[in-house]
C-alpha cells in the first residue's frame, strides 16, 4: 500500500469539495437541520416527560451520534458515486491504484467529510440547547469510532453493490442506513423491541452502541461491556464489508462489468 | 527490437459467449498496433483484459517480458488508456486533474511532467478551467495528457480522435506520430478511423467475432483483399460478417 496513492484519491475528492459550494452546503446543512429540529423535539420531552427529564438532551445527543453514522456510510458511498457520475472509474481501475488503496482513500476522506458536516451542528446545539455531546466524556470517542467502523462497513457494502450491480444500486445506497435503523434501537431502550427480535438487534453493533449512551446519559454509570461487544462486532462486519467488497471486484472482472460500469 | 507486450491465446469466454477467442499478437518497442474491426469483434475486451480489467478465461499477458499478475497492480504503472468514452473528473480544474494522476502514478517531479505535456499538446490556456466547460477535443487533449504523465511503456488508446473535428484529429494524430518518435513508447490503438490507423499504425489486426482473421500492414491488407482502401477491407469484413 502507497501512501501517496491514498492521498492522490483524498486530494481528487478535497478539490472537488473545496472547488463547490453547494456541496460544502449540503455537508453542513443537513446535520445542522437535523440538530436544530430533534434539539426542539428533546427540549419538548424534558418539560413533558420524567425518564427524559433524568438526562436532558438524549434524543439529540442520540440524533447527533445517529447523524454521525449517516453522515459516514452517505459520504463512503457518495464518494464512489462521484466517481461513477463523473465517469472517472475507469481511469482509477487503470492506474496502478489498489483495492485495499481505494477503501483507505475513501474510509479516511469520509471521515473528514462527516467531520466537516458534523462539527458545525455540535458548535450550535451547544448554545442553543445547553446540550453538549462532550458529556459523554472519553467514551464518546469509542462509541464514535464505533458507529464510524460501522457506517464504513455500510459503505463496503454498498459500494460493493455498486460494483457487482452497476450505477441501479443507487437507490439501495441511499436507503441502507433506513433498512437497519429499526434494529438500532437509536431513540429507544433495546427493551420496546418484540422478544423474537432481540436477538437480531443485538446482532448488530448499534444496539450496543445507543443503549451505552443511554446508559451514560440516564444513569450516569459507564458500562465498558456493551462498548467491547459494539467493537468486536464492528470488527466482524468491517471484515465482511471488505471481504465483500473484494469478491464483488473480482466478480465483476470475471463478468467484464467494469468496463461499462459508468453507463 | 525489444518486445514490450506479448500476448498468448487469450480468450474470454462471458458464459457461453466468446467475446476473444485465442488471440495472439506482440508489440515491439516504438511500434504501434492498430485492432480494426466491427462493433463487438473483441477490441474493448482485449484492451479491457491488457488493463486488468478484464480476466481473462485463459491465455497469457507479457509486458516486458514479464508475466502480467491480476493481483499485483505495478504493472498499470508502466500503461496507460485514453478514450473519449471515459472521462476526467469535470468540476475540477485541468491542472487538479493532472496533479491527482502525477500523484496517483506517483511522478517524481510533477509540476515538471505537467508543464512538459502542457506546452506539448498546446494546453496554455486551458490549465485553469475546468474540465467539463472543455470542447470535446479539447477534453480529448486532457486525456491524452493524463494518459501520458507516467511515461508509459505501453499506450492503449481507444478511439481517440472520435467524434472530432479534422482539424483536432490532425492535430492528436500529429501528436502521437511525434511524441513516439521521441520516447521509447509502443501503442495500441483500436480506432474505426481507417485514415487514421494507416496513418498511424505500423501492423493491423483485424478482428471478427472475437479471432484475429487477418494481419499485415495497411499495403498488405489492401492488397491481399483486393481492395482500394483500407476502409474497403474493412467494409468487406463487416460484410462478410452480415451475410452469415
Amino acid at each position: 500500500m502507497k501512501i501517496k496513492r491514498i492521498l492522490s484519491l483524498m486530494l481528487r475528492h478535497f478539490y472537488l469539495i473545496k472547488g463547490s459550494f453547494p456541496r460544502i452546503f449540503d455537508l453542513i446543512y443537513w446535520p445542522t437541520v437535523q440538530i436544530i429540529l430533534w434539539g426542539f423535539v428533546s427540549k419538548f420531552f424534558t418539560m413533558y416527560s420524567s425518564y427524559f427529564g433524568n438526562a436532558v438532551g438524549v434524543i439529540l445527543t442520540a440524533a447527533i451520534l445517529y447523524d454521525f453514522l449517516f453522515r459516514s456510510s452517505i459520504s463512503y458511498n457518495m464518494l464512489f458515486l462521484e466517481e461513477i457520475w463523473s465517469r472517472n472509474l475507469i481511469n482509477l481501475f487503470v492506474s496502478p491504484l489498489r483495492s485495499s488503496e481505494v477503501i483507505c482513500a475513501l474510509t479516511s476522506t469520509a471521515l473528514l467529510r462527516t467531520l466537516l458536516g458534523l462539527i458545525p451542528a455540535v458548535f450550535i446545539a451547544m448554545p442553543l440547547f445547553n446540550i453538549s455531546i462532550f458529556e459523554l466524556g472519553f467514551p464518546l470517542y469509542l462509541l464514535l469510532l464505533s458507529l464510524y467502523m460501522f457506517g464504513i462497513t455500510l459503505g463496503l457494502l454498498v459500494t460493493a453493490g455498486l460494483i457487482r450491480f452497476g450505477p441501479s444500486f443507487e437507490n439501495v445506497a441511499w436507503a441502507s442506513l433506513f433498512f437497519i435503523a429499526p434494529l438500532g434501537c437509536i431513540y429507544y431502550p433495546v427493551d420496546i423491541l418484540p422478544e423474537w427480535i432481540k436477538p437480531l438487534a443485538l446482532s448488530f453493533p448499534l444496539a450496543h452502541i445507543f443503549e451505552e449512551m443511554r446508559s451514560i446519559l440516564v444513569n450516569n454509570t459507564v458500562n465498558f461491556k456493551n462498548i467491547l461487544i459494539a467493537l468486536g462486532l464492528n470488527i466482524f462486519y468491517i471484515g465482511l464489508g471488505i471481504a465483500v467488497f473484494y469478491k464483488a471486484f473480482k466478480s465483476a472482472k470475471n463478468r467484464g462489468t467494469l468496463v461499462n460500469i459508468g453507463e | 527490437m525489444k518486445n514490450i507486450l506479448e500476448v498468448t491465446n487469450l480468450k474470454k469466454k462471458f458464459g457461453n459467449f466468446t467475446a476473444v477467442n485465442n488471440v495472439n499478437f506482440s508489440l515491439n518497442e516504438k511500434k504501434t498496433i492498430g485492432l480494426l474491426g466491427p462493433n463487438g469483434c473483441g477490441k474493448t475486451t482485449t484492451i479491457a483484459m491488457l488493463l486488468g480489467l478484464i480476466t481473462p478465461t485463459s491465455g497469457s499477458i507479457k509486458i516486458d517480458n514479464e508475466d502480467l499478475n491480476p493481483r499485483d497492480h505495478q504493472f498499470l504503472s508502466k500503461m496507460n488508456f485514453a478514450s473519449p468514452y471515459v472521462e476526467l473528473p469535470k468540476k475540477l480544474t485541468v491542472m487538479q486533474n493532472l496533479k491527482v494522476y502525477a500523484m496517483m502514478y506517483e511522478i517524481k517531479d510533477p509540476l515538471k511532467k505537467i508543464e512538459e505535456l502542457i506546452e506539448k499538446l498546446k494546453l496554455q490556456s486551458l490549465i485553469f478551467k475546468k474540465t467539463g466547460e472543455l470542447s470535446s477535443g479539447q477534453r480529448n487533449r486532457i486525456s491524452l495528457a493524463k494518459s501520458l504523465i507516467n511515461d508509459p511503456q505501453i499506450l492503449l488508446l481507444d478511439e481517440p480522435t472520435a467524434s472530432l473535428d479534422p482539424d483536432t484529429g490532425d492535430f492528436i494524430r500529429t501528436f502521437i506520430e511525434d511524441y513516439q518518435k521521441n520516447n521509447p513508447i509502443s501503442i495500441l490503438l483500436a480506432s474505426h478511423n481507417m485514415n487514421e490507423v494507416k496513418r498511424l499504425c505500423d501492423h493491423i489486426l483485424m478482428m471478427k467475432e472475437g479471432n484475429i482473421i487477418d494481419q499485415g500492414t495497411a499495403d498488405q491488407l489492401i492488397s491481399k483483399h483486393g481492395r482500394n482502401n483500407l476502409e474497403e477491407v474493412f467494409l468487406k469484413i463487416a460484410r462478410e460478417k452480415n451475410e452469415n
